[in-house]
């Protein structure tokens, strides 16, 4: 519409993308590009911690843990020989709304990678033995990473339970160790059976291979897998808090208090264009030096040594469905939380007064930009076309997002900001320094 | 078509049922231009279109020689080089490069600074000139040096809380003991009392093109990105030069240090010693030994006290160069109640690495994973001009690139039982860990001389 919007040049990629499914329900994208001599694999599960029944938090990420012990044809371990030893690196990691079992391979394993796929979703091993060894495994990994460390959890299991209400929205997806030592190998074995269905699965591949090659092969090892049934979607709605809901955390490990304040943010698949406004909102407020709050909290009040924030439970906003929220983070030994909760809302309301075409501008080049670096590396690229369709059944926006992102109004991220940005719609958590309660 | 290659690494039974996987093609070699300015900066740049943008690394040497870059300064520094310039505030700088579609990000290691950055590849004159801007112009003005002293200080305090971050300073104290590389983080007083004038001279002698690299790596036209970059960064004029930092002398003999964190629920065990880098002959064997041992997932460590024993969540080792010396290291955050038994199974697998034998799978696999790893981690532009920043510091080719997998292929079991010998060796290794001292003592005292360094 405007003349300096038409003089922008938007990179817009180009990536190939393929789509079938097998009768199985197996639903498949495959992206080739002949640029490198290496393939990313990824096979998307559509069960996260957000699926998880009451009395089993934690379950959804354990039984990641138990799909690397063991399948139809393979001892545990023997997956993970054949993966290294061939050149490749392999993980899985599960988030609210998915699990992914991601490797990138040279190209010449392409067909390894698949059939190890393939082997898992027809049959995991589940033993006693070795779901006591993952159950210690998995509890090494909460000390690690939230247990033994400051500010362990934050803020991805403290601010759910403070914004929502419901188990769905708001329990701890690493679990609890009283709910993880009581999984049953009965468990494991229903939750596979109601979540591990190829029609509940999705598989992505990037990089270097022939379509009607990689088809044949996906049907040959993933297309004798039994159909079964898929079951629904957990019933995550929930309404927008009317009040400020609002915790203090005791952390004694931690030298300085830190804040977390989340939004309630427009449906990220229904909702897709005013959704994108509070991404590209998210980055006015904190992208960096050049930030509105960087530059109030950090340089100007001088209350917080950094400020953060970002869209989605781990920072990805295109890998979560609704509700999520957007997050600011700051760590702030010079001033109150008071004080950061007042300058954020002065600085929201300054937005809301409108902003600037190259404030707007230099944001959505810096988000665009980030976009194609993401790209760049096959299995980031795989994984990424893997919940774009698998959520919303448009990988194709790995190509579109850029001009979709550019395309956001002055007026849309105005009214992200007025509409959601709400000091009586959040949800703040603060962790303060000092023995616990 | 070798048969049946994959079921070399498992059963024989799978032969037939798992997938062959022909041969690895071999690293196609980046074409590389290159030219080294007037001023002694030296250009490496490789063409790379995966994405329409472009990345950059500067690398200049001596972020950290006590006399030329005291730690304190190096650290504020790395922050308050894109703080201001003649021409610019720091926020100036940082939506200027939101404008490119950019990054830049400051760091400083053990022995150099590090500039590392990216932009949309059309921006790249505009980037390079922004670069040149700050690295020769920074004015480090004092209200910006004021909040960013602060910053650093608080970011120090913050590292400092994280067990990990004091296991590894505690490791590094014990190898290097007073030399530059056994420093952890400056004091957060020491940064706090950093002055604006210090940054300036410091900048003015240290932050030099001699002996300086820089690597752009993307969709660019190698000739053309090379004289762009020579155009941007004629102007900064010469001087520096690679102060040369002492090599470290080997340290003495010292007993297991455990370092107090009360209450903490697991034991962060670390052990290392010296180890030799990649120009060493005996790097390619010290590479599959520590594959072997504990460097990726199938190792023995992480298969004996993580899949077997449950000890712990991401145990591993690896060899770790600076530009005088490297070092082999071990680490484990295991269970504050298993902390004996752990250091038992750590010692045990590296003993094992001592004795031999290694089966023939074993060494295939790792040769393999080197070989695979490589050549995946050079696809993106981001992988291949830190690969290609690590060659230039270590004034080793391109052709490396085929050179390493080669020399890798051709070691044997004798070769890398021998290479653990020499630097797996337990007897030759430092032990430190961070723990609950009240809780673990015992059970390592069992074993182990005991030094404890109390909380706080």
């Amino acid at each position: 519409m405007s003349a300096t919007r038409t003089r922008r040049k938007i990179p817009k990629p180009a990536l190939v993308v393929e789509r079938f499914t097998l009768p199985n329900g197996l639903r498949v994208v495959l992206n080739p590009d002949r640029s490198a001599p290496t393939v990313g694999i990824t096979v998307n599960y559509d069960v996260g911690f957000r699926s998880e029944p009451e009395g089993r938090t934690g379950f959804a990420h354990l039984f990641e843990h138990l799909m690397f012990q063991g399948s139809r044809h393979l001892e545990k371990g023997e997956a993970d020989k054949l993966i290294e030893g061939n050149g490749g690196m392999e993980n899985g990691s599960t988030r609210a709304d998915y699990t992914n079992y991601i490797s990138m391979l040279p190209a010449n394993a392409l067909e390894l990678g698949l059939f190890l796929e393939a082997d898992r979703m027809l049959e995991v091993r589940l033993t006693e033995e070795n779901l006591a060894n993952q159950i210690d495994v998995v509890k090494e990994e909460i000390r690690v990473n939230v247990l033994n460390q400051p500010y362990g959890g934050f803020p991805w299991i403290d601010l759910p339970p403070v914004m929502f209400e419901t188990f769905n929205n708001a329990h701890n997806g690493y679990g609890s160790f009283v709910d993880l030592e009581s999984a049953t190998v009965e468990d494991a074995r229903d939750f596979y059976d109601k979540f591990y269905a190829p029609g509940n699965a999705l598989l992505s591949v990037s990089g270097d291979f022939d379509v009607a090659t990689a088809t044949s092969m996906i049907e040959n090892h993933f297309g004798p897998i039994p159909q079964r049934q898929v079951p629904p979607l957990p019933d995550t709605s929930e309404a927008v808090p009317t009040s400020e809901r609002r915790q203090v955390k005791t952390d004694p490990m931690a030298p300085m208090p830190a804040l977390a304040v989340g939004y309630r943010v427009p449906d990220p698949v229904g909702a897709l264009d005013e959704y994108l406004a509070a991404v590209v909102l998210v980055e006015v407020l904190t992208d960096g030096e050049g930030s509105r709050l960087h530059e109030r909290l950090v340089k100007r009040d001088r209350i917080a040594s950094h400020v953060g924030g970002m869209i989605g439970t781990f920072g990805d906003p295109f890998d979560v469905r609704d509700p999520t929220m957007l997050q600011l983070m700051a760590y702030h030994p010079g001033g109150s939380a008071d004080q950061v909760l007042a300058a954020i809302d002065d600085e929201v309301a300054t937005v809301a007064t409108g902003i600037d075409a190259d404030e707007l501008h230099r944001v959505q080049t810096s988000l665009v930009s980030d976009h194609l670096r993401r790209l760049d590396n096959l299995l980031q690229r795989a994984m990424f076309m893997a919940t774009l369709e698998q959520q919303r059944a448009r990988a194709e926006l790995v190509n579109e997002l850029p001009q979709a992102l550019a395309s956001v109004e002055a007026e849309a991220v105005v009214a992200a900001a007025e509409g959601w940005m709400r000091p009586d719609a959040r949800a703040v958590l603060e962790v303060q320094p000092g023995a616990a309660a | 078509m070798s048969p049946a290659r994959s079921s070399l690494l498992v059963r024989p039974e799978l032969v037939g049922i798992v997938p062959d996987v022909p041969p690895l093609k071999a690293i196609k070699l980046p074409v590389v231009a290159e030219r080294r300015l007037d001023n002694g900066l030296r250009v490496v740049v490789a063409k790379r279109s995966g994405v329409p943008r472009v990345e950059a690394r500067l690398l200049v040497p001596a972020a950290r020689n006590n006399s030329a870059a005291p730690p304190a300064l190096s650290r504020v520094l790395t922050k308050t080089l894109l703080s201001g310039t003649p021409g610019r505030t720091s926020t100036e700088i940082a939506q200027t490069l939101q404008r490119l579609g950019g990054h830049l990000d400051a760091g400083a290691d053990s022995d150099d600074f590090v500039l590392s950055g990216s932009a949309l590849a059309s921006e790249l004159p505009a980037f390079l000139g922004l670069l040149a801007e700050v690295v020769t112009t920074a004015t480090h003005p004092d209200d910006e040096v004021s909040v960013q002293r602060e910053v650093a200080a608080q970011e120090i305090t913050l590292q400092l809380s994280q067990p990990a971050t004091l296991a590894r300073h505690a490791l590094l104290r014990r190898l290097f003991g007073d030399h530059p590389y056994g420093q952890g983080p400056p004091a957060a007083a020491e940064v706090q009392a950093v002055k604006p004038a210090q940054l300036r001279k410091l900048q003015d002698k240290r932050l030099r093109p001699e002996g300086a690299i820089l690597v752009l790596v993307g969709d660019v036209v190698p000739a053309r990105a090379l004289d762009q970059a020579g155009a941007a960064l004629a102007d900064w004029s010469s001087g520096g030069g690679r102060p040369g930092v002492a090599k470290p002398r080997p340290a003495a003999p010292a007993p297991t240090l455990l370092v107090d964190r009360p209450r903490s629920v697991q034991t962060n065990i670390r052990i290392g010693g010296p180890a030799v880098g990649r120009s060493h002959p005996d790097y390619p064997k010290l590479a599959l030994a520590n594959l072997v041992f504990g460097g990726y997932f199938v190792s023995r460590l992480v298969d004996n006290i993580r899949e077997r024993r449950g000890y712990t969540y991401s145990p591993g080792s690896g060899v770790q160069q600076n530009r005088r010396a490297a070092f082999f290291t071990v680490q484990a955050d295991v269970a504050t109640e298993v902390t004996g038994p752990a250091l038992v199974e750590i010692r045990y697998e590296l003993n094992r690495m001592l004795a031999g034998p290694l089966e023939e799978a074993e060494l295939t696999s790792a040769k393999r994973y080197l070989s695979g790893t490589l050549s995946m981690s050079i696809q993106t532009q981001a992988g291949l001009a830190s690969y290609l920043t690590m060659l230039a510091a270590r004034d080793l080719p391109v052709e490396y690139l085929r050179q390493f997998p080669a020399a890798v292929e051709a070691q044997d079991e004798h070769d890398v039982i021998e290479v653990a010998r020499r630097y797996l060796a337990p007897r030759h290794l430092r032990t430190v860990m961070v723990g609950d001292v009240g809780s673990i003592r015992a059970a390592v005292e069992a074993f182990d001389d005991v030094e404890v360094q109390p909380a706080g």
